[in-house]
């Protein structure tokens, strides 16, 4: 035993000794995990909120989150002498005076950015792929919950400066407040101290930006990874992989490695990125004053399609016993939204009521033969790409030389029509993929080369597939729909027969396969041949 | 589907036999894999210095050109590669190192049912069942219902103790600073105009006049900032009331969208339209701001002006009607 060697074991008995860690880490660090380039999406979210933590904890030394005017004497000649808000001024500061703090805004800005597109794309994995089902509903809650808490961490976060663009996006959540039935107005005063924008607004959202929120996080995004490692990760159908094992490389040392590597990798990229791309310019917008605004005010990305719905709403309000409802503001600001998330967060429930699967799931589903499922996510994917559309229909209006109204009329006839029509073409495009895939297993590979028979016709060889490949395209499972009987066996219809007609219909829709290739009819084929 | 029992299914072949990569057999191609990564590592220290060499030696006022990027600040130019070079490297060197150095063959591990035997679960149950009945909150009613009551109530403190957040808006969102007689005063500037200031097309920016020396509060701007546009008079398309209140062909209204209250700073001299940036709603100034197109539900409202004894323009009166968003309270 070498001298490095005793210390090391010292060391680790002296820890053992006081907490018996040793029994734990000895099963936890030759955890099993599988390998899939999808799987690190979730890891890119974690890695740019630990950069958000480090590069926000660096901002706060200089950020003065105050609305005190104060009057610009700082070395950005252009804004000299005017008067602007502590928080504007000192953002200001970090921009152009504190050695690397515009690189580290940037970072932070970016890192943001890649934290919310992380969500969203580790979403649609998880959600295109099936991981949601039993028993990893809990963990698909909290990550709408993230997903959600990341949009308002966010724009509060752009807020901060109280540059022109930021207080302009204020303006419009004061204005959502304000159009709350009843309780709008007092809601409004009290969050912002009194009338729009106060004093008191700026430091309220700083707390909870950099306080309450990443507080939140860290116990959700805890609780997250918890759950992942005691539930082990899912994994793609593959030879060998089964629903009662997990095929891959243990913790220690490969995703040790592995996985701290890449979080130097992003927090590479995303230092790379806040060196070369200006993000957020805040100088060139001027305080933020009620009377003045740029044109072409945009929201960041993941703030777009909610814009972009507030864009699109027909010009309603109701006035009535002295009262007012926006409509065109409550519908697209809150209503919409609530449903859009809530049903969301309730999928994995819904679609085990639709396909009465209450079955523990470990292997992935390949998207097409979820026809059904992966149908209605392109259904919603292409409701939200209208709404993100429309949010930047000025900007694409000037760059395509079309006009505002026919940006808006193209998203208000859009956001209905497209989805349905997204839906069928993707639930058609599925069973075809499942078509060739049933191809494949029975006739083999296309390979390009043309034989001429004897009798003058010519053919193509197909070569069978490996066995490997042939297990992946068919060990996926077929569910039967569920078929609940509407009429009890006197032939009266049961209490519930609405529900289970209804309950029925999805089911069917849920079920509809091309059927998978077996090995007896491989066999039948080959007689043939 | 047809009945499965006499049909056979593809059969799982099993994991694939394990293939050894080159560094696995070949020392030469091992001692390449190393010496790659230490490469790597001494790359990511190049980057290191890097960033402390702008930090100190670069001034901030150095700008060089990068090619696609053109005119660029050398100094965070310096700190952002280097920080860049230097954690990238660090992590393409990890990962080169696992993939080509570290074990590679894949390992099963069997997962363990989530689901407690049945007996837990029942243990659990009288456990929990025991418990209830030790407390005894079903047999004890006056117990339950006044700790429920207890517990009520307490929630309201929090409420309560936010209630100073603010205060409550009383007529605060239906009232500006307009009064009859106010001056329009030019902004930023803050000097008084006259009809003839403004040429026939133009569009000005006024807020109501202060007292000199006092401090023009954000709130009050959000609320009085007002737009002025001269038109010909036989250009508007208004009634004789709403016609009274514009002077030679001078016509006002809130700058605040009656929509989300963003400013309505857009306005097209041909079309004779404002338009709001945020949301694009677009407003008719021939028609007293009629909304021709967009999500806001009402006109801009419309100041009424006239002029005073020294021929500046003042307002005739306060707004009639709320500016900016709507709101619960909001009458009209």
């Amino acid at each position: 035993m070498t001298a490095r060697e005793r210390i090391a074991g010292n060391v680790a008995g002296y820890v053992d000794d006081r907490t018996g860690a040793a029994k734990w880490m000895k099963k936890n660090l030759t955890k099993v995990f599988p390998d899939h380039w999808s799987f690190l999406l979730g890891e890119i979210c974690l890695y740019s909120f630990i950069i958000l933590l480090l590069s926000g904890t660096f901002l706060t030394f200089w950020f003065d989150p105050s609305m005190r005017e104060v009057e610009y004497e700082g070395s950005y000649e252009p804004l000299k002498g005017l008067s602007m808000s502590a928080a504007y001024a000192s953002t200001l500061h970090i921009s152009f005076e504190v050695r690397g703090g515009l690189l580290m805004r940037q970072i932070h800005h970016w890192a943001a950015l890649i934290f919310m597109v992380g969500i969203v794309v580790h979403l649609l994995r998880v959600y295109f792929t099936g991981a949601f089902r039993k028993p990893r509903e809990f963990n698909w809650i909290i990550g709408v919950g993230l997903l959600t808490l990341g949009i308002v961490e966010g724009f509060l976060g752009y807020s901060l400066p109280d540059d022109l663009l930021s207080g302009t996006g204020i303006r419009i959540a004061e204005a959502i407040i304000q159009a709350i039935p009843v309780v709008g107005s007092y809601l409004a005063y009290f969050a912002f101290g009194g009338a729009f924008p106060g004093e008191a607004f700026i430091p309220r959202i700083y707390v909870v930006h950099v306080l309450l929120l990443p507080g939140i996080f860290l116990a959700l995004i805890t609780v997250h990874l918890m759950l992942v490692w005691y539930q082990k990760h899912t994994q793609f159908p593959g030879p060998g992989r089964t629903e009662k094992n997990v095929v891959g490389y243990p913790l220690m040392p490969v995703y040790m490695a592995k996985a701290g590597g890449f979080f130097f990798i992003v927090f590479g990229v995303t230092a790379f990125l806040g060196a070369v791309a200006s993000i957020n310019p805040i100088w060139l917008y001027g305080p933020y004053t009620p009377g003045q605004i740029s044109a072409g005010s945009q929201p960041d990305w993941y703030m777009g399609w909610l814009d972009g719905l507030v864009r699109m709403a027909p010009p309603i309000e109701t006035h009535a016993f002295g009262y007012t409802i926006s409509w065109n503001i409550l519908i697209p600001g809150l209503i919409l939204p609530g449903i859009m998330f809530t049903l969301l967060a309730l999928y994995p429930f819904i679609e085990s009521w639709m396909t009465g699967d209450k079955r523990e799931h470990h292997l992935l589903d390949r998207p097409r033969n979820a026809p059904n499922r992966t149908a209605l996510g392109a259904m919603a994917l292409t409701f939200t790409l209208v709404c993100l559309l429309n949010g930047g229909n000025d900007i694409i209006a000037q760059q395509f030389h079309l006009t505002i109204n026919q940006m808006m009329w193209f998203s208000r006839i859009g956001v209905i029509v497209l989805p349905p029509i997204a839906f069928i073409i993707t639930k058609r495009l599925c069973l075809s993929l499942q078509r060739a895939d049933r191809e494949l297993v029975l006739h083999g590979r296309e390979t390009g080369r043309l034989v001429r028979m004897p009798n003058g016709e010519f053919t193509e060889i197909h070569e069978p597939i490996s066995p490997e490949k042939a297990w992946v395209l068919t060990s996926h499972e077929q569910l039967a729909p569920l078929e609940l009987p509407e009429h009890d066996d006197a032939g009266v219809r049961r209490p519930k027969a609405l529900k289970n007609r209804l309950r029925n219909r999805f089911s069917r829709a849920h079920a509809v396969a091309v059927p998978k290739a077996t090995e007896t009819e491989r066999r039948e084929l080959e007689g043939h041949h | 589907m047809s009945d499965s029992r006499d049909i056979e299914l593809i059969k799982d072949p099993g994991l694939p036999e394990h293939v050894h990569r080159s560094t696995d057999i070949d020392p030469k191609a091992a001692k390449r894999a190393e010496r790659q990564i230490a490469i790597l590592f001494a790359l990511s220290c190049i980057g290191t210095l890097l960033l402390i060499y702008s930090y100190i030696f670069i001034s901030d006022e150095t700008f060089i050109f990068i090619p696609v990027l053109g005119e660029t600040n050398a100094h965070q130019f310096g700190l952002g590669m280097g920080m860049a070079i230097a954690l990238f490297c660090i992590g393409a060197g990890a990962i080169h190192w696992a993939k080509t150095l570290m074990p590679d063959e894949e390992v099963i591990a069997q997962r363990h049912e989530f689901r407690s035997p049945d007996e837990d679960r029942a243990e659990f149950v009288k456990t929990v069942k025991e418990g209830a009945a030790g407390a005894g909150l079903g047999r004890r009613p006056l117990i339950k219902r006044t700790l429920g009551a207890a517990l009520g109530l307490s929630g309201l403190t929090p409420l309560l103790l936010l209630r100073d957040l603010g205060p409550l808006p009383k007529d605060e969102l239906t009232k500006t600073s307009w009064k009859a007689g106010t001056r329009l005063v030019t902004d930023p500037g803050d000097r008084p105009i006259r009809p003839e200031d403004l040429e026939v097309g133009a569009v000005a920016q006024t807020l109501p006049e202060i007292p000199a020396g006092e401090h023009r509060k954000l709130s009050d701007i959000g609320k009085d900032a007002v737009l002025l546009i001269r038109l010909r008079p036989d250009e508007f398309n208004l009634d004789a009331e709403r016609f009274s209140w514009t002077h030679e062909g001078i016509i006002a209204f809130s700058k605040i969208c009656s929509h989300m209250g963003c400013a309505v700073a857009l306005y097209e001299q041909q079309t004779k339209h404002l338009l709001c940036p945020c949301h694009q709603s677009t407003f008719d100034v021939t028609r007293a701001a009629k909304v021709i197109f967009g999500p806001a539900a009402r006109p801009l409202p419309q100041l009424a002006l006239t002029v005073d004894d020294e021929g500046y323009l003042v307002a005739q009166a306060p707004f009639t009607e709320p500016v900016g968003p709507s709101f619960w309270e909001r009458d009209s």
